[in-house]
């Protein structure tokens, strides 16, 4: 029985094993970053595995070249998860508890607005901003990135709301609380986990945003850090080590949210999909 | 507290009906507009930011809407033009096979690697939970900096993949990965492959994580282990999520853009020119905007017949 036990175990640690030899190819492109990122200045790459004499050179020219587009990339995503939150999550709520006929009309609209390509919103928003002046604004980017957020957000918070008892709801009512009182003391509070997943994805969506970013911005002016890594990236790359940290610092969001928000993160994965 | 509540309830209760109804009636229209006014905020969002940029690019797709109509306002009806243009470009056929291709590839390789990966994480070992979370981080990352490591690492001169080629002796001279026509959209495919297993990965994995444990205990008796179980109880029990997940990546992959301008910009000589870069091509590098929109809706009416059988595979789902 001993070695039975041992045995298992023995196959369980293989498995591991196996498991951090595949996560390592799988991460190998953001070592390879993190490498390049560190390595002297240069428009050679090196082919060097570790960076054996590691200089911070790239991360002060990214940061010279590219510290005003973090913080426009920073304020649109904020503006995006705030403009997501307040705008999806009554309609979720709605959509999960109100008794409307059309909700089936509904939902389906919002499931065929994920389907729309986003270079008909930026064609479409293009020629509306022109006209009333938001090309080349951040308010202009957050509406863009809103766009794809606000429906997300609904599945993903709908499908929450739908497990939160009427009854909890109807107790704050007996006691005067409005409806939206009754939602924003009652309701908001417990679906806290899944507001938290809709505003981290919200976050993630506009920071990572690239094509509205390069379609809805024509001069220097206002620049995410996404189009700033484009430019960059033009045919012929002068310095590799300022490119990747550049990129380096662009997947900050992503590391920190991975490490600390795990299980919100999991359950937007599959949420938005499979509902 | 619970008194007060006790009490409007019996008196809720006890009211004559006749005296109460009106008030309840007015109350009740005002509740239900209450109830509407949490819905209109979004539904204008979806009004705004889907319904109109969709009739706007209907609109557009018959006119003849260039950079001109911006200083002159006008953009004069051409009917199909836009879409006799767009087809007879010499381009347009070579797109159609790029998306096809771009498509099926990238799906197939994201697919298969998911679901072999989804079956290993299936297991139990220590670190599970852990190791397959980080698995998600390429996904997570923006597009444009997974474009801007495979540059790096695609470079045809000093790039990682050559230099390792070279040193191990399977290639004598450096592939110009991404410099190349023969095998620049090969490249891409590989680089969107690895972007989307995270995504395949997530979903089969929850797939599977629904199918009951009993089924594979009754199966292993009639002798189903291993492969005869894989296709006798995991594929039937994860057909909806399967279908979900390649009509998903289907829709998500057509109208990729970001990968393709980060790593090729559509060239070398349009050999990674999809329906979608052309679109973008057309609208904002050529200012066509009524050709981009012709473009775009052809990639809508192609989305739109993968939607239907997506639809059709929630809605089983949900039905199950």
């Amino acid at each position: 029985m001993l070695t039975h036990r041992t045995q298992v175990t023995a196959r369980r640690g293989i498995r591991t094993g196996i498991a951090i030899i595949l996560l390592a190819l799988m991460l190998f492109p953001v070592y390879w970053m993190l490498n390049t990122s560190l390595q002297p200045s240069g428009n050679t790459l090196s082919a060097t595995f570790f960076p054996t004499h590691p200089s911070l050179d790239g991360y002060r020219t990214a940061i010279n070249d590219q510290g005003r587009n973090l913080v426009t990339s920073l304020l649109i995503a904020a503006g995006t998860v705030v403009v997501t939150l307040l705008i999806a999550s009554p309609c979720a709520y709605a959509l999960a508890q109100f008794r409307f006929r059309w909700i089936n009309w509904a939902l389906l609209a919002i499931l065929i607005s994920q389907m729309i390509p986003g270079i008909v919103i930026a064609n479409a928003l293009y020629t509306l901003y022109e006209s009333i002046g938001l090309l080349n604004s951040i308010p202009g980017l957050i509406i863009a990135n809103s766009a794809h957020a606000i429906p997300f957000g609904i599945l993903i918070m709908r499908s929450f709301m739908l497990g939160v008892p009427p009854s909890i709801v109807e107790a704050a009512r007996v006691d005067g609380a409005g409806l939206l009182r009754s939602f924003l003391s009652v309701v908001v509070p417990i679906s806290r986990n899944s507001l938290i997943t809709v505003g981290l994805f919200a976050f993630l969506f506009a920071w990572s945003d690239f094509l509205y970013a390069l379609t809805l911005t024509t001069q220097g002016s206002t620049k995410p850090v996404t189009l700033g890594i484009y430019t960059y990236l033009g045919a012929h790359i002068s310095n590799w080590s300022a490119v990747m940290a550049t990129a380096m610092l662009a997947s900050i969001p992503a590391i920190i949210l991975l490490v600390i928000a795990q299980r919100y993160i999991a359950a937007g994965a599959t949420g938005g999909a499979v509902k | 507290m619970s008194d007060a509540k006790t009490m409007t309830a019996t008196t809720d209760a006890t009211t004559p009906s006749s005296r109460k109804a009106p008030a309840l009636k007015g109350g009740r229209r005002a509740e239900e507009i209450a109830k509407i006014l949490f819905v209109v905020p979004a539904a204008l969002a979806i009004v705004a930011l889907f319904g109109y940029p969709v009739v706007k690019n209907l609109v557009m797709s018959f006119q003849d809407y260039t950079l001109r109509t911006f200083f002159t306002g006008q953009a004069p009806w051409v009917g199909l033009q836009n879409y006799v243009t767009v087809i007879q470009d010499d381009v347009f056929s070579k797109a159609v096979v790029n998306t096809a291709l771009f498509t099926i590839g990238s799906i197939a390789g994201q697919f298969v690697i998911g679901m072999l990966l989804a079956l290993f994480f299936h297991k139990n070992f220590p670190l599970n939970g852990v190791l397959r979370a980080l698995f998600l981080l390429p996904w997570l990352i923006p597009l444009i900096v997974g474009s801007a490591a495979w540059r790096a690492i695609l470079e045809q001169d000093s790039g990682i993949l050559n230099v390792t080629l070279q040193n191990l002796g399977i290639i004598d001279s450096p592939v110009p990965w991404l410099t190349s026509p023969d095998v620049a959209l090969i490249a891409v495919i590989l680089v969107n492959i690895w972007l989307g297993i995270p995504f395949n990965l997530t979903l089969l994995y929850s797939g599977l994580q629904h199918i009951p444990d009993e089924l594979y205990e009754a199966g292993a008796m009639d002798g189903a282990t291993g492969w005869k179980a894989f296709w006798n109880i995991t594929l039937p029990n994860m057909r909806a999520v399967v279908g979900v997940t390649l009509m998903l990546g289907v829709i998500y992959t057509l109208k990729v853009i970001d990968i393709i301008l980060g790593l090729t910009q559509g060239g070398p000589a349009n050999a990674t020119q999809t329906i979608a870069t052309q679109s973008y091509r057309d609208s904002f590098v050529e200012f066509k905007f009524g050709q981009g929109a012709a473009l775009s809706n052809i990639l809508i009416a192609i989305s739109l017949v993968f939607s239907v059988v997506y639809l059709r595979a929630t809605r089983r789902q949900a039905d199950e």
